[in-house]
Order: structure tokens, then C-alpha cells, then sequence
């Protein structure tokens, strides 16, 4: 560690300021050649406006950077490129149907032609320097999502990068993938990079980072340096962390929790599984559509009371699971049975009719039309029905009504019930989901990926709103890519592989290496 | 909404027309034309005048019925671009089916049904595009302005070959004489056409912001996923709307024949369709805006058909005014929203 040198990059007093938030409130931190920086801190917490920054996507309003200990203003991402910051975002930004050495030749200059020679030297150079394999002709979109990503990180490498930039790179990836990881930012550290690794896994920054800075609300409020770190066990770091990001405040327990990574077991209720199950999937399959995964004759049986966790690495057939139940994808075959009753080809009106209800993970994708009112968008599944209907004639001053009332049981921070829904957060677009789909008829309840994407407080939300519905007696299906989400939420958990749900198992202690192990396939 | 806000939507529509009139008078004056005589000129001759603007009225009806059409596709997200063909097609049929009803049924009755015949002629025509959308996915921008092209040259065919009225040299369909068209209203060269297209494009605004079936249309134009989420019946849906928009715009073509022409001339295409489309987004889909759009239009299609004939101004020349006028408000409105963001930013 060359502390002595020049920082690689120096925020002294950065300030970014956005309508209404302090993003970064007067920041001074020092990212070092040949470390692993490890940036810790919960959604909101100014993470993704400090990347920003370094990206040249915006400039600080308050303060100065350095490089390599002169000062500099990152004009564009193309200027951060050019002065060797290399970024890899949280979600892919690679063209599919294009090779990995053909990703890697765009974003030359468009007079320049492509030199596929050279390319593929520096692609075996850096692929050493990482200490990866992947076949530079393989199109991008047949990689698993960890190959992906390394390709992202070489992308970032391309061009001499002295500081790397790994915005939540975790999130995405299996345990196994996880490690992978850990491993090519170790080597990179040793050949002298800065790196820079955002995340909001304790547990991670722990295993992963020479040093962990911890931000909220948009303020530095901790460090710790490798000197430090090196003597530390991890429960000390653990408690350290807790310390600096909630004070003395004890009231944050179940967040601190959610932030370690390490949310305590669901408490293991005895369901009662003697009777008939609610929701049963005989050897359902689907048809797939170029780049998705089917179902491939899956089953599984869902009883009230009972949580079912679904995880599995994103892209496994969840998607179409969720959508299969939903009624809003056709089966090919098998049966679908509601109370023992075939309800293989009803519609989602029929389904909801009859308790079910979908929560999806798309929440503007689909969950709602973002250009419309808060309003509209909570009776979006019962358009045309009464009582909020008349022979066809919609009664807005009952819609409004009936979504003032909601608006404020939920909690929905809204500015009007006929503010456009695209407007407000995440967490309040999910709590207009749920509001929508956790209405008193729900009797079974699917959720996919129910806190992608939510800050602590509304996860801790979503998630006790789960638990509180399985305790009044619904079946409810929660699909996430987040093991520790399951293992929270679930009574049983399985694991989706290749379109199939293997290995349903008790949650109980121990339970997360088996079925990390089935996430790869390996126990099938 | 405030006084303030009004006011300031007000200016957000006039503020575009006042510019296009500005860099239009530019293109008068490298024509050599003065600008503030044409203007003046159209202005009288197409509002300013009463039989001027009863022709600006009489015009508006099939632009109406035209308009309340498109509103009810485009809303739903689909891009009707076959107007051409449905409004043609439905003319020749309904000017050739009037003058036989004339004898059959009693005036009133005939009028209904050969307009209900030039309705269900336009939807006919949107039927293929419509079935290619729903099973197929295939866009309908390419299928109906196909459609178009088939359907303004069947049309000519229909007239040459089987509706041909023997007694005329000039191939055109039987007329319908003058006392059996459309009623005049009161004493005016004003039809009844206007108040039936009135009545439509008022009811499609009804139906668009007041009913469960316009909300269905406008949640599968503004997210066909969340339409699918919801469990709309998206291929119902997409047939009711074609067939919905091309009746209308088929009834525009009928109300032309009915009140207007009486026949239907080989090869005449008045290409209406492409002229209103520009008009209903000026208006953003909006039902009440549309009618003061399209009389806007109207009179300036009537005033510059005469300032062609008197001053020799292309008639053309109005819809390079259409034109100008979408351009500044683009820029209108981008203006308007760069403000806006730097007033919130603050």
C-alpha cells in the first residue's frame, strides 16, 4: 500500500446538491492506487451521486477533485475515460447480440476501423492481468451475468484505467460469482489500481475492502483504514459500522440487520400442511421468446399461512414463473389449480376474482402507467367494475375519494392523488403497488423481487408487510434474487434452475449453503 | 387550475400560431407577396365573412369526423395512417348506395342507413391491419397507409367499373339530387353533417376521459405491458379501436357525399387524412381542442383556396403554415420545459 504517494483521486469538501436533498454534503475523501476502497452505505445514501461525479456524469456544485494530486474538473464521461476512471454500473451496459471482443471495439471513434488484432491482444492481456476466461467470440447475451460483468470490468480496463469504479457489482451475482469477483479486485489492486467498490453488503465491504468508508445522507460519517481494519475481527468491524451509521440509536436494529446481510431466520412458524394446498403447479411449462428462460414442467404447492421463497440467479424462469401465475402468460402445458379448482386458462381478471394478486418487479415497466394519476393507477385492475363504475361511466370523484383514503392508510408520500405516479420514488410507487394488490380479498399473493431496488426503510416495510400477511392466513410466493431476503421472509425456500423449481427445503439454520450450492446446479 | 396557469396555457398555444405567422410572412415576402394583404385576405375571406365562414363550417365536418377517429386510435396508441383510403372508400360506397335508398326509404331513414353503410365500409377497410396487429404484431403505420393506397385506387376502380353513372361522360357515381342530401340548417348553406360530427367528436370525448372503455384504450396506448399486467383484452381492444377510428373517418367521407357532392368523381382525393393528423396533435388528442383546431384550419383552407385564385398564393401555402405552426410549438414547448426545470432546480 503506497500511502505516502499522491491519492489516486482526492474529494476535498465535494457538494452536490439536487432539488429538495444535499446528494453529497462537503465529502473529503481519498481513493489510493493499489487499494480496494470499499464504499458503504444504504440506498440514498449519496453513493450513486458520488460515482456520478467521478463519472464526469455531473459536477460538484461545492469543492474540487484531484487526480494523482492535480486538480481537475471531469468535464463528461469521456473526459473520465480519457483520464483513466473506468466505471461499471450496476446493471449491464453490453449489446447483447454483439460478440464480447465486438462490445469491446465500440466506442472507438467512428473513423477509426476496427482493429480486431489488437483487440484481441488486449483482451488476452487484461484477461491474464484478471485472471478470467471467456471466449472473446461468444455472443454477450449466451454469458452468465458474472461473465458479463467482467466483461464490463475489461471494457472499464480498456484503455489504461488507474481507478475502477464498481457501482454495487454484487447485486447480480451467486455467491460463487461473488467470489470471483473478490478475486479479480484483489489482482487488480495488486497491479496497482485504485479501486473503488460500492456496496451496501457489510459482509462484503468486510471480505472485500483494504479500507471502508461509510456514507448517510449524503455524508461521510466514518472510516476505516487498512491499518485498523487488519486488526479487526469481523464482528468488530460489524459493530463498528452499525455504530457509525446509526449512532447510539438503538431503534435501527432491523435495519442494521438489513444492511449487514445477515437478516435474522423468519420465525419459524409450524404451518399447517394437512390440508388441501391453496395453490398447486402440476408440470407447468411455458414457451420462451429469444433470451428468456421457460418453464420446464415445474411444480410446486403452496398452502395458506405459508411463505414460499423462490431464489435463484436472475434469469433461471422466474419471470415467467410470476407471470404464469399471474395469468398473464399462456401455459403450454400443465395445470394451474386455485382450491383444487383448474384454473389453467383464466385471465388475470378471473384469477383476481379469486384472490390472487401479483406484485411485479417491473413497477414501471408494467406495474403501472407512469404518465397516469396515483389514483388511476390504484384501480388499474378493476377498470369497468362497480362500484367505481356505472354501466361504464367512470365516477372519478369515488376513484379520488376511494385513493385519498388509501393515500393515507399506506403511507403513499404523494404530492396529490393525481400526481403522475412516474413521479414519485421507488418506495412509494411499491407502496402503490401494494396498496393495489394487498387489498382484503387477496387470499394468495406472488411477489417478484418485492424490494429491487428500495431503500432500507421501505425493504424493512415490504418485507413485514410479507410476513404480515402470511400471518393472517395467505399463501403467499415471494421470488427474489436476495438469499437473505428469503431467509428472513420464507417458511420453505427453493431454488429456481433452468426453469424448474429443485430442492424445496425448511428455512432453517445451515440452510443457506444448500441451497447457494443449488443456485449453480450442482445439487439438483 | 389558477388564473396564472390559464393563462399561461393559453400562451403556450397562441405563442406558437403568432410565430408561424411571422416566419410564414418571411416565405410570402421571398415570393414576392405582402404578407399583411394575404393574411388579411385569408382572414376575411375564410372567417371575417358570413358566406365565408359558413364554408369554413361546412368544411370542418368531415375534418371533425376525421379528427374524433384519430383521437380515438391514437390514444390507443395506434397509428391510423390509412385515413385516406377508409374516407374514399366510404364515400364512393355511400354515393353509390344513397340515390338507391333514396327510393326504398323514407329520406331521413336513407340518409342514416347509407351513413351506417360508409361506417361499416371504413371499419371493413381497417379490418386486415387490425388482424395483422393483434395475432402478428405488425405495425400498423406500414399496414394501413398500404391500406391507403389499395383503398384510393379500389375506390377508382368501384367508380369506373361498377358504380359508373351512365348517363355522365365524366366516369363518376350516380348523384343524389339536391333535395334528398343532408337538411341545411335553417337558412344557411350550413348541413346537418356539422352537428352530426359535433356530436361525434364531443362523445369520443366522453367516451376517452369519462368511461371505463376509454380509460382501457388509453391504458393500452400509454403502456401496453401495464395493459397486459392488468389483464386488458389486448386484441380485442386493438379491434375495437381500428374498427371505431376508420367508422368515424368513414362517416367523415359519407357527410362529405351526403351534404356537399352528391357524387364522387374519378379520381377525386381530397387527402384529408394526412391534413388533420398534424391537427389532433397540435390539439394533443384532445377532443375540445381538436374542434377549435380544425375550424382554425378550416378557415384557413378556405381562405387560401381563394387567395390561390386571387393572389396567387399556392394553396399549399397553408400547410407550410400547419407545418411552421407544429415546429414553434415543439420549441415552445421545449423552452417551456428547460424553464421549468431550472425553476425547480433552484
Amino acid at each position: 500500500m503506497t500511502e505516502a504517494s499522491a491519492p489516486a483521486i482526492a474529494l476535498k469538501g465535494v457538494t452536490k446538491r439536487f432539488p429538495g436533498v444535499v446528494a453529497n454534503d462537503a465529502i473529503t475523501l481519498e481513493f489510493h492506487p493499489g487499494e480496494v476502497h470499499a464504499l458503504l452505505g444504504e440506498n440514498g445514501a449519496g453513493k450513486s451521486t458520488l460515482i456520478g461525479l467521478l463519472a464526469g456524469m455531473q459536477q460538484p456544485d461545492a469543492g474540487s477533485i484531484e487526480l494523482f494530486g492535480t486538480p481537475a474538473r471531469i468535464a463528461s464521461p469521456r473526459d473520465a475515460l480519457d483520464r483513466g476512471i473506468g466505471t461499471v454500473f450496476q446493471h449491464v451496459l453490453l449489446v447483447p447480440s454483439l460478440t464480447v471482443i465486438e462490445n469491446l471495439m465500440l466506442g472507438g471513434r467512428w473513423w477509426r476501423p476496427l482493429g480486431r488484432e489488437a483487440a484481441l491482444r488486449r483482451f488476452d492481456e487484461l484477461s491474464k492481468m484478471l485472471g478470467v476466461q471467456i471466449d472473446p467470440d461468444a455472443p454477450v447475451g449466451r454469458l452468465e451475468l458474472g461473465q458479463q460483468q467482467q466483461v464490463e470490468i475489461i471494457r472499464a480496463l480498456w484503455r489504461d484505467a488507474k481507478v475502477l469504479i464498481l457501482d454495487e457489482p454484487t447485486s447480480m451475482l451467486t455467491p460463487q460469482g461473488v467470489e470471483d469477483l473478490g478475486r479479480v479486485m484483489r489482482r487488480l489492486a495488486q497491479s496497482g489500481v485504485a479501486v473503488i467498490f460500492i456496496t451496501h453488503k457489510l459482509r462484503e465491504a468486510y471480505a472485500f475492502g483494504d479500507r471502508i468508508s461509510v456514507l448517510r445522507l449524503g455524508k461521510l460519517v466514518g472510516q476505516l483504514p487498512p491499518e485498523r481494519l487488519r486488526i479487526m475481527s469481523e464482528a468488530a468491524v460489524t459493530n463498528e459500522v452499525i455504530r457509525l451509521m446509526f449512532g447510539q440509536l438503538r431503534g435501527h436494529s432491523e435495519e442494521a440487520e438489513t444492511l449487514v446481510g445477515r437478516g435474522r431466520h423468519g420465525p419459524t412458524r409450524a404451518v399447517d400442511r394437512s390440508g388441501p394446498p391453496r395453490l398447486e403447479l402440476v408440470e407447468v411449462s411455458t414457451h420462451a421468446d429469444a433470451g428468456e428462460c421457460a418453464l420446464k414442467g415445474l411444480t410446486l404447492s403452496l398452502w395458506p399461512g405459508e411463505v414460499l421463497g423462490v431464489a435463484g440467479v436472475d434469469g433461471n424462469g422466474q419471470k415467467h414463473l410470476a407471470e404464469v401465475l399471474a395469468g398473464q402468460r399462456p401455459v403450454a402445458s400443465g395445470r394451474i389449480l386455485i382450491d383444487g379448482e383448474d384454473v389453467t386458462h383464466e385471465g388475470v381478471p378471473e384469477r383476481r376474482e379469486r384472490g390472487l394478486s401479483y406484485v411485479t418487479d417491473e413497477r414501471l415497466g408494467e406495474g403501472t402507467v407512469g404518465v397516469m394519476s396515483v389514483a388511476t393507477n390504484l384501480v388499474l385492475k378493476e377498470v369497468g367494475r362497480p362500484p367505481l363504475w356505472r354501466n361504464g361511466v367512470t365516477l372519478w370523484d369515488r376513484i379520488h375519494e376511494r385513493a385519498r383514503e388509501q393515500v393515507a392508510r399506506h403511507d403513499i408520500r404523494t404530492p396529490s392523488e393525481r400526481t403522475p405516479v412516474g413521479r414519485l420514488s421507488g418506495g412509494n410507487i411499491q407502496k402503490v403497488l401494494l396498496a393495489r394488490e394487498l387489498g382484503e380479498a387477496a387470499r394468495i399473493a406472488v411477489f417478484n423481487k418485492p424490494t429491487y431496488g428500495l431503500d432500507l426503510q421501505n425493504t424493512s416495510l415490504a418485507r413485514q408487510r410479507i410476513r404480515e400477511s402470511a400471518e393472517r392466513g395467505m399463501a403467499t410466493l415471494v421470488i427474489s434474487t436476495e438469499l437473505d431476503e428469503l431467509l428472513e421472509v420464507a417458511d420453505r425456500i427453493g431454488v429456481m434452475f433452468q426453469g424448474r423449481l429443485v430442492g424445496v427445503v425448511e428455512n432453517a439454520d445451515e440452510v443457506e449453503e444448500s441451497v447457494g450450492r443449488m443456485m449453480t446446479g450442482a445439487a439438483a | 387550475m389558477s388564473p396564472d396557469g390559464s393563462l399561461a396555457a393559453a400562451l403556450r398555444v397562441a405563442l406558437p400560431i403568432l410565430l408561424a405567422f411571422a416566419a410564414g410572412a418571411l416565405v410570402l415576402l421571398a415570393l414576392g407577396k405582402n404578407p399583411l394583404d394575404y393574411y388579411t385576405f385569408v382572414f376575411r375571406r375564410g372567417l371575417f365573412s358570413w358566406p365565408g365562414l359558413q364554408e369554413t363550417i361546412t368544411r370542418s365536418a368531415p375534418l371533425l369526423l376525421i379528427a374524433a377517429g384519430l383521437i380515438v386510435a391514437f390514444r390507443a396508441g395506434i397509428w391510423n395512417l390509412g385515413v385516406d383510403g377508409q374516407f374514399l372508400l366510404a364515400a364512393v360506397v355511400c354515393s353509390a348506395v344513397a340515390p338507391w335508398l333514396i327510393g326504398l326509404l323514407p329520406r331521413w331513414l336513407a340518409l342514416a342507413a347509407s351513413l351506417a353503410v360508409a361506417a361499416g365500409v371504413g371499419a371493413s377497410w381497417s379490418l386486415i391491419p387490425a388482424l395483422l396487429k393483434a395475432r402478428y404484431g405488425v405495425n400498423e403505420i406500414i399496414t394501413t397507409l398500404m391500406m391507403s393506397f389499395l383503398g384510393i385506387s379500389l375506390a377508382n376502380v368501384l367508380i369506373k367499373l361498377v358504380f359508373r353513372d351512365p348517363t355522365t361522360t365524366v366516369p363518376q357515381t350516380p348523384t343524389l339530387p339536391v333535395p334528398y342530401r343532408l337538411p341545411r340548417l335553417f337558412d344557411t348553406t350550413i348541413h346537418f353533417g356539422v352537428v352530426i360530427a359535433l356530436v361525434a367528436i364531443l362523445l369520443v370525448h366522453f367516451v376517452m376521459t369519462r368511461t371505463a372503455f376509454g380509460l382501457k384504450l388509453r391504458i393500452v396506448g400509454a403502456n401496453p405491458r401495464a395493459a397486459v399486467h392488468a389483464g386488458l383484452p389486448m386484441s380485442g381492444l386493438t379491434f375495437a379501436t381500428f374498427a371505431l377510428s376508420a367508422a368515424l373517418i368513414g362517416m367523415g367521407g359519407a357527410v362529405e357525399i351526403l351534404g356537399v357532392h352528391g357524387t364522387v368523381r374519378a379520381d377525386w382525393n381530397p387527402a384529408y387524412g394526412l391534413l388533420v393528423i398534424p391537427l389532433v396533435f397540435l390539439a394533443r388528442f384532445n377532443g375540445l381542442g381538436s374542434i377549435l383546431f380544425v375550424l382554425f384550419f378550416a378557415a384557413l383552407q378556405i381562405g387560401g383556396e381563394s387567395a390561390a385564385r386571387r393572389l396567387g398564393v399556392p394553396h399549399y401555402y397553408v400547410l407550410l403554415l400547419v407545418s411552421l405552426v407544429l415546429l414553434f410549438l415543439a420549441i415552445v414547448e421545449y423552452l417551456d420545459h428547460l424553464t421549468a426545470r431550472r425553476r425547480t432546480a433552484v
